[in-house]
């Protein structure tokens, strides 16, 4: 039978082409993601999980984990509520510069953070822009929570208008029509259809955003001054330890961003699942 | 009544509507039809408020609601796709507009509940539209449409987006729902035969203008002019004018109103016959037998027969056969130039 061999055979190859394919994929992730993090975490817990536990209860810890959910569930629902206007405006809206607009949305995405971090320092900074103007005031925002926060503002403008304007392209305005010669007013519509519609789209940019504020380093770490105590987030607290040769503290620390972080991807696959299910 | 006086409406360059007045019987079902790009479904969204006229007035009942947003006019309008909320269950979507104007639930209910009834739904309340047909989508539409007991019924090409069989079914429910409920309603199509079927009034639109308004016996067996003609039905071009393929007779001997013709092709449709014939002078034409006729004249292609008017032929007219180019029937149509977007 010369057919099925034939058929056997290439039936063999595709099979071993499937399984080299999947190993190349499994070591790739391997080398690149499943052993360093594997590694962090080991050495987290290997002096021992009170040694770990005292490690990230230390007050300058406790001020960097509560400082940086701050700073998240700030930056986040800002970005959230101007995010969607954005992207109603990009979307539906007809203005001159709205091409330039568009593009300029992604800017954070494409500048370094510590660029971020310098155009800030040379505004609001002492010797920047806004700087006497400020200090005039009484007003600090470099090295102090307002600074930290406007970083972060920054760097994760762009998700949620990149996450909601396709979803919003896609369902088009009929419905909001159809509300309206039902008698809502364009307020009642954008809260009963147009937010209802986009809720998954928004949702994913809120944890996208949510994670990027947690992890965010550079243009944190130019304007924050490094405080501890007062103006360190968790991946400062992280780079400080590791600078100061304090490896398993870094590690702990390291672990708890990982932590906050696989629960955002948690909700992540969640809100996915659900988008599908749709 | 709605009226809608000398209205116009431009997009950019292209003129949509043109000084356009049309007036709406209380209690009547009128039909906008057209080609594509006629303005007939701009003239729609005009009286639904969907779009503000560059000139014109628009009056529902006693009230010009030319700057009237939608909400405010008492209208129920129904989109070709559907429009329906996606994410509200098949009950949500039809107490919608009682919801908005905080009517008690109970009546809400017992509304939503007759309203399901009315079209067909009843069981349906906790479905989401993505479980429904595109019929029953429509029919939800409808029924959310109707729930604020509008004064106005505007149809924006509703079955448009369905299958042909499931399109005629729609077309006779909705025929004896307006027969029930009486609202006063205006529905676009492109569809003529649609418009004969559900409509008292047809107003034939192109290129932004009224082509003719009246019944539809009145533009079928009266047209304004050879567009009013080839659009509402099949013609066949005679070298005076044009009729309707019913209304020229074959003749197996000669006559002196007679014209000669060679048979080309018979078609046996069922009760009808087509037969396609070339005369000795002029265009191939197109005529209709019933199925008792075309047996006794025994016909059969390269038979020689003798073709003449019934009526008078309409004669083609030069000013909108130059305006419209794919709608005046220059080769013998066969169907009706149904039209499609």
């Amino acid at each position: 039978m010369p057919e099925t061999n034939a058929v056997a055979i290439r039936g063999g190859r595709a099979r071993a082409s499937r399984l080299s394919l999947r190993f190349v994929a499994l070591l790739y992730l391997s080398a690149l993601l499943f052993i360093p993090v594997g590694l962090v975490a080991y050495k987290t817990f290997q002096p021992g999980i009170s040694q770990v536990w005292a490690s990230i209860t230390t007050p300058a810890a406790q001020h960097a984990f509560m400082l940086t959910i701050e700073v998240a569930a700030l930056a986040v629902p800002l970005n959230a509520a101007f995010g969607v206007i954005t992207a109603l405006a990009l979307v539906r809206g007809r203005f001159p510069g709205k091409r330039l607009i568009e593009a300029l949305i992604d800017l954070p995405f494409a500048i370094s953070p510590v660029v971020v971090g310098l155009a800030l320092l040379l505004l609001y900074g002492r010797e920047g822009w806004f700087g006497p103007t400020l200090t005039n005031a009484g007003i600090q925002i470099i090295f102090s929570f307002p600074g930290i926060l406007l970083a972060t503002v920054f760097i994760t403008l762009p998700f949620v208008v990149r996450e909601v304007s396709p979803v919003l392209r896609e369902i088009g305005d009929e419905q909001e029509q159809a509300a309206s010669t039902l008698g809502a007013s364009s307020w009642q519509s954008f809260w009963r259809i147009t937010l209802p519609s986009i809720r998954w789209g928004l949702t994913y940019g809120i944890v996208l955003s949510v994670a990027r504020a947690i992890g965010e380093f550079g243009a944190v770490s130019v304007v924050s001054g490094k405080i501890s105590g007062e103006t360190e987030t968790l991946t400062l607290l992280v780079e400080k330890r590791f600078n100061n040769f304090d490896l398993s503290g870094a590690y702990a620390a390291s672990t708890l961003l990982a932590l906050i972080a696989l629960a955002v991807l948690a909700a992540m696959v969640f809100v996915n699942r659900r988008r599908d299910s749709e | 009544m709605i009226s809608a006086k000398n209205v116009s409406k431009n997009y950019g360059e292209f003129a949509a509507l043109d000084d356009v007045s049309i007036e709406v019987q209380p209690g009547s079902l009128t039909a906008l039809l057209g080609p594509s790009g006629s303005g007939k479904s701009t003239l729609l969204r005009i009286i639904a408020g969907l779009e503000v006229p560059d000139a014109g007035t628009v009056i529902l009942g006693e009230q010009d609601v030319t700057h009237v947003p939608p909400q405010d006019r008492g209208i129920g309008f129904v989109f070709q796709h559907y429009a329906a909320f996606k994410h509200m269950t098949v009950r949500d979507n039809v107490a919608f507009g009682l919801t908005i104007r905080k009517r008690p639930k109970a009546e809400i209910a017992a509304k939503v509940d007759e309203l399901l009834e009315v079209v067909g739904l009843a069981g349906f309340q906790k479905r989401y539209p993505a479980q429904l047909s595109g019929g029953q989508r429509q029919r939800m539409a409808l029924a959310r449409a109707l729930a604020v007991e509008p004064q106005v019924l505007l149809l924006d090409e509703p079955f448009g987006a369905l299958d042909a069989n499931v399109r005629s079914e729609l077309r006779a429910w909705l025929r004896r729902l307006h027969d029930e409920v009486h609202v006063t309603t205006v529905l676009v199509t492109h569809d003529q035969e649609e418009a004969m079927e559900l409509a008292d009034t047809i107003v034939l639109l192109n290129h932004g203008k009224i082509a003719q308004t009246g019944g539809p016996r009145d533009l079928y067996d009266r047209p304004a002019n050879s567009f009013v003609m080839g659009f509402l039905g099949p013609v066949s071009q005679l070298s005076e004018g044009l009729v309707r393929p019913h209304d020229l007779e074959v003749l197996p001997e000669p006559h002196e109103e007679a014209t000669e013709a060679q048979v080309d092709r018979v078609l046996h449709l069922g009760f009808e016959v087509r037969v396609e014939l070339t005369p000795a002078e002029g265009e191939p034409v197109v005529v209709q037998l019933a199925r008792h006729e075309a047996e006794r004249l025994e016909l059969a292609a390269g038979d020689v027969v003798w073709v003449r008017a019934l009526t008078a032929p309409v004669p083609p007219d030069a000013t909108l056969a130059d305006v419209s180019d794919e709608e005046v029937p220059g080769v013998p149509e066969v169907k009706g130039p149904a039209v499609t977007d």
